[in-house]
């Protein structure tokens, strides 16, 4: 039988490099672009051997920016991609699109390579957030995009947005919260903002911690995020990811199920058979040698079981439903209660951890401090 | 060396206050006798651990042999004694000076007389040394070299007229300091023929020699071969080797005789068995009676100290083993605390000796520690008539079995100017100083005594009065005895546990001031965790004082990776990380610092 895979494909331009933003991204020409599909094309061919033994279930096309090629550059990749592997036949196809980016003639491109879900952009129902954000759309230019998709037929969108921006208030985040919630999307992603070395917003806000949230408005923004979100429909899953019923991301659940997953383009990560590595992030090397996947790959990195069972732990648990115990001796042989004793009895004295039947989960309490709970499960 | 002149031998030591240029002085002199070019000279001869140089004090007495081509045409051999000039090394300093027959007084031209000066002086006086001074640092614009002189004379009662007016920085005026050493400086007495009496006055463990002993030969010579015996320890040993100091090196000779300054090897293996102050004789041909005056030191403050990580635990009694090799006054008994972990119970002449220690495991032998508040060593009587020397708080008896208890006092002597007597005596008030005396020295000086009890001092005291004076005031102390007093341990309890390496003994009055400032640290230094953390500060079973640290609201990474586990697992990492500088207490983790931290309490 055929093992179950995921794909990733890195579109590693933008129009615009947000002021927050540190993936592997950058604007790029025309005919940079053009170089880059080629060479991915010829990396997802390089893999002919290596598909046979999977059946690839979902497809996630990241970035950057994947919306800005232009539709025959799409078209190609995902020709690629069918050429090469075998998919499933209700698979999950996401692709990540800029309000901004979006015309009907790309959305109907998007339909005919079997894309079936779309995940979009917003960040912020305000423009003037749109604008410190460093984004190249305005709401309203959302709306557009969001109500073309809808009229292509698109029936399962992701929309994305960063919460504990600079000035914002339980009240102010309350109501972006419901000016999305109400648009009905199938799914919402709220990424709290975070200040990365190297960014523009780095270098201006990590001196001035006045200028964001406190702490307190931060726990507020947060606990009020499942709970608006719930009354429309949304139920969490897990930390940061928000679906009306049934329509969790399938990619995603894989990165925390520890599924295996093929990282195609730029940068891309992938995990398979307990192998974790990366391709090149640069580009030069990228352009020379996607042919021979091989002898582009960094930080190769074989899991020892003890790394395996971190990762179990710190990935699974960010999950709202946890982790099995069962599943955890299927895949170890070995019971956690003894592989994590003092973890366990630590963290469920103190109420972080939730025990239900066969399933262990963060509390609410442990899930705001998740940071300082799930770094307990690494040993020493 | 045979045939050496006794008359034209000159054995000295400079004396001064921190900072008054005695190592500058030293360097000058070296020069000036030309045994160095300018290349070998390091910045500083003398001090010669990075340690040393960088706090800019001088912790172990070395001494060099140099030669001097006087104006009157003779050549003169001068034997210059480094002496340490910290108050914990008082005893040390107290040797040096009983291998001299004279001393030069460095005092800065801008400051006068400090109160270390005095203390070093009247200690050199004591062992009948000639001294005469000398005004350093006459190029600084604020120099009152003729105010200085006054000064010297009026408040220690030399002659200072004629003092050379020198900057040892700047090379002015050292061959009047030579000619003067000549001049002022007696030439050694005694007789080469009489039996061997010899002063230990410093030692140190070469893995290759053994221990290799500094002496100043009073009476007869050593040669190779001489069986040597200590007379205070009563080892005995065969001498393999003699010589002099050149700079920075032994240089061997055939002989050392009465008024020499040089070492003896014997392949003696530990220095404890050649105690500072020990006299040497000739095994088979003795003197009469051992030099006077040596004593055995005893450390004056406890600590324990832990590797910051458990598995070093034998690393850090390698490393103790080591630096006792050189150090006999440096003592250690392994010990245990719940808190801490497997470690060790040391005992040091005082706080400076403990930092020295600490650094130099730390620097020398790689080394992260955890050390805990230094405390005096208490005498208890009980209620069944025994006495114990207590040196860990833990070890303190059920108070139903104390019958009183006593702690060690010093005699302090601090030199303050006018403006901050004020503040200096309130200082004083609040360490429980008795107030003995004030003389003033000028009109704008003044030298402040008083009976303090040493576990006031031992903390952070010095920091205090300088801190309190703009830097003006300066401070030294000498062991008084013991005096019975109303103590109490407290206990410091985080997270309702009882925290042992934080507890100590304190004074009853003082107990619940220290006690809140201890809590309030603490809540400062533990990190907010997954819940609230009361810290209390208790005597028995009674709460004194109170702090809360109150719980972590919220750190949770609601952030896109992608497939990239890698840094979401380095996060993590960092934080477990950040932990494993923690100490584990009960559910509490506490960070190695706030251990330390407890020592700096004054808030003024």
């Amino acid at each position: 039988m055929k093992k179950d895979l995921g794909l990733y494909l890195h579109i590693p331009f933008c129009i615009q490099k947000c002021g927050y933003c540190d993936f592997l991204s950058a604007s790029g020409t025309g005919e940079e672009k053009e170089a880059y599909v080629q060479a991915l094309e010829k990396e997802i061919r390089s893999y002919g051997d290596f598909a046979k033994g999977y059946r690839v279930s979902t497809v996630f096309v990241g970035g950057g920016t994947p919306s800005c090629l232009e539709a025959p550059q799409t078209e190609r990749i995902f020709q690629a991609v069918r050429d090469t592997f075998d998919i499933e036949r209700m698979p999950e196809i996401s692709m990540e699109m800029n309000p901004g980016t979006v015309t009907p003639e790309k959305l109907q491109t998007y339909k005919n390579c079997g894309i079936n879900r779309l995940s979009m952009g917003l960040q912020s129902v305000r423009d003037s957030n749109l604008k410190l954000l460093g984004r190249i759309h305005t709401y309203e230019a959302f709306l557009e995009s969001y109500h073309l998709a809808r009229e292509a037929g698109f029936q399962n969108i992701n929309v994305d947005l960063i919460s504990s921006l600079p000035g914002q208030t339980e009240a102010s985040w309350r109501e972006e919260l419901e000016t999305t919630a109400e648009l009905s999307p199938e799914h919402i992603s709220v990424y709290q903002l975070i200040l990365e070395e190297g960014t523009p917003f780095y270098e201006k806000y990590a001196g001035h911690p006045e200028l964001l949230p406190d702490e307190e408005t931060s726990r507020a923004i947060y606990e009020v995020t499942a709970e608006v979100l719930a009354a429309y429909g949304f139920r969490q899953y897990e930390i940061s990811n928000y679906a009306k019923e049934g329509r969790e991301c399938r990619h995603n659940l894989k990165y925390w199920e520890r599924g295996d997953y093929l990282g195609l383009g730029l940068g891309a990560a992938s995990m398979v058979r307990n192998i974790r590595m990366s391709n090149t992030g640069d580009m030069k090397t990228y352009l020379e040698k996607c042919g021979e996947p091989k002898t582009m790959r960094t930080d190769v990195q074989f899991l020892e079981e003890p790394q395996q069972m971190e990762e179990f732990m710190f990935l699974g648990l960010r999950k709202t439903r946890g982790i099995s115990k069962k599943e955890f001796r299927r895949v170890f042989g070995r019971d956690i209660e003894l592989v994590y004793e003092k973890a366990l009895e630590k963290l469920l004295s103190n109420g972080m951890l939730l025990e239900k039947k066969d399933r262990l989960y963060l509390s609410k309490e442990g899930v705001l401090l998740s940071n300082a709970v799930l770094s307990e499960f690494l040993f020493d | 060396m045979a045939g050496v002149d006794q008359s034209k031998i000159r054995n000295f030591c400079i004396i001064a206050h921190i900072d008054h240029g005695k190592s500058t002085l030293a360097d000058r002199i070296i020069e000036k006798t030309g045994l160095l070019t300018e290349r070998e000279m390091q910045s500083q001869v003398l001090d010669n651990m990075d340690l040393e140089r960088e706090r800019g004090i001088t912790i172990k007495s070395q001494a060099v042999r140099i030669v001097y081509q006087a104006k009157d045409g003779e050549e003169y051999i001068f034997n210059l004694i480094d002496t340490p000039g910290h108050v914990d090394f008082n005893y040390e300093v107290s040797r040096s000076l009983a291998a001299c027959d004279g001393a030069i007084l460095v005092v800065d031209a801008a400051q006068g007389i400090e109160a270390q000066t005095l203390a070093n002086v009247y200690l050199a006086l004591d062992h009948d040394l000639d001294v005469f001074p000398v005004i350093n640092k006459i190029d600084l614009p604020s120099a009152e070299p003729d105010r200085v002189k006054n000064e010297i004379e009026d408040v220690i009662g030399i002659e200072a007229q004629d003092a050379p007016l020198i900057s040892a920085k700047m090379g002015l005026n050292i061959e009047e300091v030579l000619e003067k050493i000549v001049e002022k400086i007696p030439a050694p007495a005694g007789d080469a023929q009489a039996p061997l009496q010899a002063l230990i006055f410093d030692s140190v463990y070469d893995s290759y020699k053994g221990v290799i002993v500094f002496c100043r030969i009073k009476e007869g010579s050593v040669k190779k071969g001489t069986k040597i015996r200590m007379m205070a320890t009563g080892a005995v040993e065969e001498v393999v080797e003699v010589g002099y100091f050149g700079a920075g090196q032994f240089l061997p000779c055939d002989e050392l005789s009465a008024g020499m300054v040089g070492y003896i090897t014997a392949s003696i293996k530990n220095v404890k068995d050649t105690r500072v102050g020990d006299t040497i004789t000739d095994d088979e041909n003795p003197c009469a009676e051992p030099l006077p005056g040596y004593k055995k030191v005893n450390p004056m403050v406890y600590c324990g100290v832990y590797p910051a990580d458990g598995s070093k635990y034998q690393d850090l009694r390698d490393a103790l083993d080591k630096l006792q090799l050189n150090d006999a006054s440096l003592q250690f008994e392994p010990e245990t605390s719940v808190a801490l972990g497997f470690g060790f119970r040391c005992g040091f002449l005082g706080l400076l000796h403990l930092e020295i220690i600490q650094e130099r495991l730390e620097r020398e032998y790689n080394l992260d520690l955890v050390t805990t508040a230094p405390g005096v060593v208490y005498k208890v009587h009980k209620t069944n008539g025994e006495m114990m020397d207590l040196t860990n708080p833990s070890n303190l008896p059920d108070p139903s079995e104390i019958e009183y208890m006593e702690e060690p006092m010093v005699k302090a002597e601090i030199m303050v100017t006018t403006d901050f007597i004020g503040p200096i005596m309130d200082l004083c008030q609040e360490r429980r100083g008795q107030y003995q005396g004030m003389e003033y020295m000028e009109t704008t000086r003044a030298l402040l005594k008083y009976h303090l009890p040493l576990n006031e001092i031992i903390y952070d005291f010095f920091d205090a009065l300088k801190s309190r004076s703009r830097g003006y005031a300066s401070f030294d102390y000498e062991m008084l005895g013991y005096e019975r007093s109303d103590l109490v341990k407290l206990d410091i309890l985080v997270n309702k546990e009882e925290v042992d390496a934080l507890s100590f003994i304190v004074f009853e009055g003082s107990a619940y001031e220290r006690g809140r400032k201890m809590c309030e640290k603490l809540k400062e230094e533990i990190p907010r965790q997954l819940f609230e953390i009361p810290i209390q500060a208790a005597i028995g079973s009674k709460i004194i004082a109170r702090e809360t640290v109150k719980a972590m609201r919220k750190d949770v990474l609601a952030k896109c990776y992608g497939g990239d586990i890698s840094r979401k697992r380095k996060l993590l990492e960092k934080q477990k990380e950040g932990k494993k500088r923690m100490r584990q207490v009960g559910n509490v983790e506490i960070p190695q610092k706030a251990f330390m931290s407890v020592l700096k309490l004054d808030d003024k």
